[in-house]
């Protein structure tokens, strides 16, 4: 038998095994399966950056045929929900302290005939700016939303006071997702955010776990090599990093409606290459970890700053550009400009060259790292 | 060094640090093919650092060797084909059940004829009704045994046990033992460490070690002879007590019970006569016996400190 024979029949020696026992954690292999659909469901569905139907107070002082129609235009927009009406300032002012609301709308007594004058009334709305992200939609739409309505009501005799068209008509394309569908930004980033999650934490603690329990020392006193250890170790979790890429692909196609642009076996090529990435960075961990625990701590470490600097929760053109270095070291903002770009802008191989590199990069980076590391774990 | 066919081990100078801690400090080992060497000394005492050096695990700091005839620096993997290494506190998988736990030694060992080695490996175990247990709800009398299965199932030429009878009961850790001679007569060359007397009495030669240096090697009874041990026995009611009073006498090297008996030993035959006058021979009946093995160690154990392990 020549060596290549032997190392892979190695290989698959360790891989069975490493098959059986993950078959026998139903736990971990629930977990496995539960983890993707939960989250698609959890933040598919639940994350939203366009909300709508935020409470709104209302605090008017007079009550005519146009401040009714301009409180109408307000409702139908989509926008605001007037939950609230009342002629007491300090009464709306309490409900958006305790954030009962997200707006108060106000409109004080003569607004009406101010108007009709043309002295350009006031129309306040105070939002709830506490979370910028929540309100921004809705503020940057109301002054649209007053002058169109406006518009209706001052006719005839009125119509010198409807507000003149600028000199310049803006117009904005919002392309790639034109409504503006967080989900269609949200399910492809979770295919990312799903594999890097389970993926290094169970690779992380299927490897420890033999430390753990003194198995490892087994492992090496038999003629196993490091390298095929690894690699029999990994190869099952390529298997369920697959299945839960088919999960997440099935759920944003027949879901969540996501618009798939690009080739299909593009995408499949950059999720297996980050699949590998995430695979040999759970091994590194394991390789500094000394108990299961650790392992899970190491996995939260790098976690947090692959979900927040990624360009999966906040827009990575946001960020200073210290933080932009951090993500680029990460594998995930690398992945989510892949599948991002292949999935919603159909983009080919050329457009995505930098972001396969640099997760190929990435593996060999970390790859260097765990055989150097694993090499030594006796001495 | 030139390599000698007769010597299953052959270390010289053997050294291991760990970072600032040297855990073995210059070990010689000439150990011939086809006996049962025992490998005594406190915990901490290098001893399963030496072992893992031999079969070529850890890379020593210092020394050379050859084991089977192999370059323990150079040729780790051919020692790892050919030897047995049975490790402290030895678990195979406890997710696996007994079967697949072979199966998986069979198959990294690549041997032919898988299932019938396995089939006949569950039978000399007796374990072929169980066979499909996990191996983690084994008792520890049982777990040792398919560990040295798994670890004899390739053949290997020499047996490297790392404390494998600790936590076993009596009845097993005998059965444990016939079948370690039997494994020998079939040619077989084992080292095995342990801190049972009775195990080390069945061994054709001790090496004793601390702090990382060999102290003494060679068959029992030279060890017992060599040491120059005078030991005396007290029985009777009144022994209770009396260990206390003699410790640190002049004299008395070290005083400890065996049994409901008391065993006081120490150089010289006069002095230690003296000192058991010198507390009164009432309510116990004296006599002097033979040092045993364990007086020896205990002794030997008193001059160069206990528990050695400190370096994690």
């Amino acid at each position: 038998m020549n060596a290549v024979t032997a190392s892979l029949s190695r290989i698959l020696a360790v891989f069975m095994k490493e098959l059986i026992q993950m078959r026998r954690d139903r736990m971990t292999f629930a977990m496995m399966l539960a983890i993707p659909v939960l989250q698609l469901v959890l933040f598919g569905y639940a994350i939203n950056t366009d909300p709508k139907d935020l409470p709104t107070a209302v605090h008017v002082e007079e009550r005519t045929p146009i401040v009714r129609s301009l409180l109408t235009a307000l409702e139908t927009s989509g926008y605001y929900d007037l939950v609230f009406e009342t002629d007491d300032p300090r009464e709306s002012a309490a409900l958006l302290a305790r954030g009962e609301v997200s707006f108060v709308v106000s409109i004080p007594a003569g607004f009406t005939e101010d108007l009709v004058r043309g002295e350009r009334p006031q129309f306040l709305i105070e939002a709830d700016a506490s979370d910028p992200s929540a309100s921004s939609n809705a503020v940057a739409r109301a002054e649209e939303i007053v002058n169109r309505a406006l518009r209706h009501d001052l006719k005839g005799a009125l119509a010198h006071l409807a507000p003149s068209a600028g000199p310049v008509e803006v117009v904005v394309h919002a392309r790639y997702n034109p409504e503006a569908i967080t989900q269609y930004n949200i399910v492809p980033g979770l295919l990312g955010v799903i594999l890097t999650m389970t993926l290094v934490m169970i690779t992380g603690i299927a490897m420890t776990r033999e430390a753990e329990r003194g198995t490892m020392e087994n492992l090496l006193a038999m003629p196993a090599r490091p390298l095929e250890v690894m690699i029999g170790k990994i190869a099952p979790y390529i298997g369920v990093g697959a299945v839960q890429t088919t999960i997440i692909l099935l759920a944003a196609r027949y879901l969540f409606d996501v618009p798939f642009a690009g080739a299909l076996w593009l995408l499949l090529c950059g999720v297996v290459l980050f699949l590998v990435a995430n695979l040999a960075l759970g091994f590194t961990f394991s390789t500094i970890a000394k108990s299961q625990m650790q392992a899970m701590q190491l996995t939260f470490f790098f976690f947090l700053p692959s979900i927040l600097l990624s360009g999966f929760m906040f827009p990575y053109r946001g960020m200073p550009a210290w933080a932009q270095v951090i993500g680029e070291a990460l594998p995930l903002t690398h992945f989510l400009r892949i599948v991002r770009g292949v999935m919603l802008k159909g983009a080919g191989y050329a457009d995505m060259q930098g972001a396969f590199l640099a997760i190929g990069l990435f593996i060999l980076a970390v790859g260097t790292i765990a055989m150097l590391r694993y090499k030594r774990t006796l001495d | 060094m030139t390599a000698r066919p007769d010597l299953a081990i052959d270390v010289r100078g053997l050294v291991k640090r760990f970072d600032d801690k040297t855990a073995v400090d210059g070990v010689d080992i000439q150990m011939p093919r086809g006996q049962v060497w025992g490998f005594l000394g406190p915990n901490g005492s290098g001893k399963t650092t030496t072992i893992r050096m031999i079969c070529g695990l850890l890379r020593p700091s210092a020394g050379e060797g050859r084991c089977l005839g192999f370059d323990i620096l150079k040729e780790s993997a051919r020692i790892k084909l050919a030897t047995g290494y049975m490790t402290q506190k030895s678990s195979f998988w406890g997710d696996l059940t007994i079967r697949e736990n072979l199966e998986f030694v069979a198959r990294l060992y690549q041997m032919p004829r898988l299932r019938r080695r396995v089939d006949e490996t569950l039978e000399t175990l007796g374990l072929s009704h169980r066979q499909h247990q996990l191996a983690g709800a084994l008792s520890g009398g049982w777990k040792q045994r398919l560990a040295l299965a798994a670890v004899t199932m390739h053949e290997p030429k020499l047996l490297l046990l790392d404390e494998p009878t600790a936590g076993v009961d009596p009845q097993a850790r005998r059965d444990f033992w016939d079948e370690i001679h039997r494994l020998s007569a079939a040619g077989l060359t084992v080292l095995v460490s342990t801190h049972y007397m009775d195990e080390a009495e069945r061994c054709d030669r001790i090496v004793y070690l601390a702090h990382g240096r060999l102290v003494t090697e060679g068959p029992v009874a030279e060890i017992i002879a060599g040491s120059g041990l005078v030991t005396f026995r007290a029985r009777g009611a009144g022994v209770r007590d009396l260990a206390e009073r003699l410790r640190g006498a002049p004299g008395v090297e070290h005083a400890a019970y065996f049994g409901a008996a008391l065993h006081v030993s120490g150089p010289e035959r006069s002095a230690l006569e003296q000192a058991i006058d010198g507390i009164g021979r009432d309510g116990a009946v004296w006599e002097e016996v033979e040092p045993s093995l364990e007086d020896v160690f205990i002794t030997l154990m008193a001059r160069s400190g206990g528990d050695q392990r400190d370096h994690g």
